[in-house]
């Protein structure tokens, strides 16, 4: 089920288009990756979901019905650009942005608490902000952003800055939100960083999109059939013993042992390779290459040039 | 139109609590109560130095000058004016007072010092030479005449004129008015609306670039419209500035009160204040008489209740109206930049306009019937400073009106255009805008 939708959407900036007919569907409980380079127009798009900017053309659909200014309350959104006041006080500061999504004072402030504690920063409720040190404040951040419990939350590059330990807890805590049934947005030009978490992805290229769908879908159909191969041993005539439907893309030498890239073409199998090598070679290991999110932009990106 | 309460009460609170508000929201009325006190002091004050001044007197004149408490005459007999000069210094006189031998014909003496003479020790020479000439003129006369009383009777010719100025209200009831006061009114409260349009126009801009470059803008605007934020800074700081003002004029009438009512006893204030006011008109009144300060007892007595209320009101609603339309273009300037170095560019226009009214407020100051104080008063972005300078002196309802108005309607149209740079601005980093580019924001719908 669909859970937000945008149909040809156009941003036209002054000199330059930010997005041209762009549409994505994000399907409900998913965590959907908008992947793509910097200035792509991922965050032109993420603006228009938020309502900071109205798209010039096309309809957005929340929930089945075109976008309400009330939905911003259904909302979380943790921008590339955060930051907090810095000469607020942390609770004061976070009950005032609670309060702009909607909580009464008194809500937000029990929710607040109950979140600080389990992120262990509680005793620095009363503190001013600049006496944070930046990974509270990233914390902070991130607990403003869920707090009213929305139903879609969206992430601007949300690791960017982040150090290691809180990015992990920031990924733990994304995933348990998904499992209660939030829909997720994750927006990066850093593809490896969320490729192992998202179900979904939209690949954006100088404002098109150039690739959506279900990431194993999209490994599926990128899948280039290579193997690697790593074994013990001499052989130098391998491209006179094996068939022509395997194309030896690359071999190598190594201290411990060599390495083989074949490719198979034709619809020749993984096995017809395996039996072909075993006479000759000491296999050690024998796998798949599998294109990361990064190859297959590349790739993509390739492909929609020549065309 | 809830959030919007919750961003005002924020940026009120926040800045209310500050210790720089506190300080000088408490501070600026002993200061201005310090001033008071000692422009009174310095009134009370008689002048208590000691001199000693040497006179040469090559006329006929009999001591035309006499000895005071404070300043001592002497008389120097058969001695050179260069000998008394080179003396100077060594018997510790202050001036040397010559008085030439045909002062009758040119009426002029001269004073000779090292230091600039004071005002009041030349009008106090002046006076005594004058009174002392006269008084052997008349009585010569008096002499020749050969008429008893002739003294009384020529006393009794002097008569002391005092102008009061009346105009004609509204209704055509008759009201007296003074145009010294009325300047003053006008140009204090005109200089204050100056003061707070620049100062809080500013705190506005500098609200801006802070959730600019903390970067909290973003998060803010995906829960609120721009157009609510902006507005609920600025109106925010509008009601920190009327705090401010309340207090101080609150906090400067209790001090005035109580510290006159300690340090001054006996001393009525009133009289006081009307006294400083009556001495410096030009009238060569050295001291008061009981008539002159009747009379402005009588100015004061017609400041009635509903002129000081009309002024009091067109001061808040110049003031809200002038600082609205300014803040706008305070908050767009804000929000264009990425630090306050930068603004300078783009102040200026905002600058030139203001200062501009103030001037023009000068001006309008000494003649409220010019063209420049019609159109000073009726274009919105003078207005707020160049209206107030003129209703002391009344104004016509109609042009009142109309500025009012077309101050209005200005504002509505600002905030506008504000808002459609603000809202492409404040996310716009890292990147130096040109007038070019806001002009392209200005297109830009959405």
């Amino acid at each position: 089920m669909t859970f937000f939708e945008a149909k040809d959407v156009v941003k036209q900036y002054a000199g330059h288009k930010a997005l041209n007919k762009v549409s994505i569907s994000v399907p409900k409980g998913s965590i959907f990756g908008l992947l793509g380079p910097n200035g792509a127009g991922k965050t032109t798009l993420i603006r228009i979901i938020n309502q900071i900017t109205g798209p010039d053309a096309g309809e957005v659909f929340f929930n089945g019905q075109p976008l309400k200014p009330e939905d911003v309350k259904r909302i979380g959104y943790l921008p590339e650009e955060r930051g907090l006041y810095k000469k607020m006080k942390v609770g004061e500061q976070a009950v005032y942005l609670a309060q702009l999504k909607g909580m009464s004072q008194k809500e937000a402030t029990k929710k607040l608490k109950a979140w600080f504690d389990k992120f262990d920063i509680l005793p620095w409720w009363d503190k001013k902000v600049e006496e944070l040190s930046k990974g509270m404040a990233q914390k902070v951040q991130f607990i403003v952003t869920i707090l009213h419990e929305p139903e879609l939350l969206i992430f601007d590059e949300p690791f960017s800055g982040f150090d290691p330990i809180n990015a992990n807890l920031l990924k733990k805590e994304i995933l348990e939100l998904r499992d209660k049934g939030a829909t997720i947005i994750f927006s990066t030009h850093n593809m490896g960083s969320v490729e192992e978490i998202c179900d979904h992805i939209a690949l954006i290229n100088k404002s098109e999109k150039i690739l959506d769908g279900p990431v194993e879908q999209i490994k599926k159909k990128y899948r280039t059939n290579t193997y690697e191969i790593n074994y013990i041993g001499e052989f130098d005539k391998l491209d006179q013993v094996l068939k022509a439907d395997f194309e030896i893309i690359d071999q190598a030498k190594g201290i411990e042992f060599n390495t083989l890239k074949i490719k198979l073409n034709n619809g020749s199998t993984s096995n017809e390779l395996l039996e072909q090598l075993l006479p000759y070679l000491n296999i050690v290991s024998f796998r798949e290459i599998i294109p990361n999110m990064n190859d297959i932009f590349i790739r993509v990106v390739k492909e929609s040039k020549t065309i | 139109m809830n959030k919007i309460f919750i961003i005002i009460q924020r940026e009120y609170l926040s800045r209310v609590k500050k210790r720089s508000f506190l300080i000088l929201t408490f501070l600026t009325p002993l200061l201005i109560a310090g001033i008071y006190a000692f422009m009174i002091w310095m009134m009370l004050k008689d002048d208590t130095e000691k001199r000693t001044i040497a006179v040469l007197n090559e006329s006929e004149l009999v001591e035309p000058v006499k000895s005071s408490e404070f300043t001592t005459y002497n008389y120097l007999q058969n001695a050179s004016f260069e000998e008394v000069k080179s003396s100077m210094e060594k018997k510790g006189y202050y001036a040397i007072l010559v008085i030439p031998k045909n002062i009758l014909q040119t009426k002029t003496a001269e004073l000779f010092s090292h230091k600039q003479v004071t005002i009041e020790v030349k009008s106090s020479v002046g006076r005594q030479i004058r009174q002392h000439i006269e008084k052997l003129k008349r009585s010569k006369i008096i002499a020749e005449a050969n008429m008893p009383d002739l003294e009384e009777k020529l006393a009794a010719t002097r008569t002391p004129i005092s102008m009061r100025t009346i105009k004609f209200g509204e209704g055509g009831e008759i009201k007296q008015s003074s145009t010294e006061i009325a300047m003053g009114i006008g140009f204090a409260a005109s200089f204050i609306i100056y003061m707070f349009i620049f100062m809080y126009g500013v705190q506005v801009m500098r609200g801006v670039i802070e959730e600019k470059s903390n970067r909290i803008v973003e998060v803010i605007i995906s829960s609120v419209k721009p157009f609510q934020l902006m507005m609920g800074k600025i109106v925010g700081v509008a009601m920190v500035g009327l705090t401010q003002f309340i207090m101080w004029v609150v906090l400067t009438g209790i001090i005035i009160t109580v510290g006159s009512a300690l340090v001054l006893p006996g001393v009525d204030m009133e009289t006081l204040q009307q006294a400083k006011s009556v001495a410096e008109l030009p009238a060569g009144a050295a001291s008061l008489d009981a008539g002159q300060l009747k009379m402005a007892q009588d100015i004061l007595g017609t400041f009635d209740l509903a002129y000081v209320a009309g002024i009091v009101g067109a001061f808040i609603f110049f003031f809200l109206g002038g600082y609205l339309l300014y803040s706008a273009l305070f908050a767009a300037v804000g929000s264009a930049v990425d630090n306050e170095t930068e603004t300078q560019q783009f102040m200026l226009p905002i600058t030139i306009p203001l200062i501009l009214a103030l001037y023009i407020g000068f001006a309008v100051a000494k003649n409220p019937e010019s063209s420049l104080a019609f159109w000073g008063s009726i274009i919105p972005f003078t207005s707020p400073i160049v209206m107030l300078v003129r209703i002391p002196f009344g104004v016509p309802i109609w042009e009142l009106l109309l500025s009012m108005s077309l101050l209005i309607g200005t504002f509505l149209l600002i905030t506008w255009i504000a808002a459609k740079i603000y809202r492409t601005g404040i996310l716009m980093y890292g990147k130096k805008v040109s007038y070019k580019e806001i002009w392209k924001w200005l297109r830009y719908h959405n």
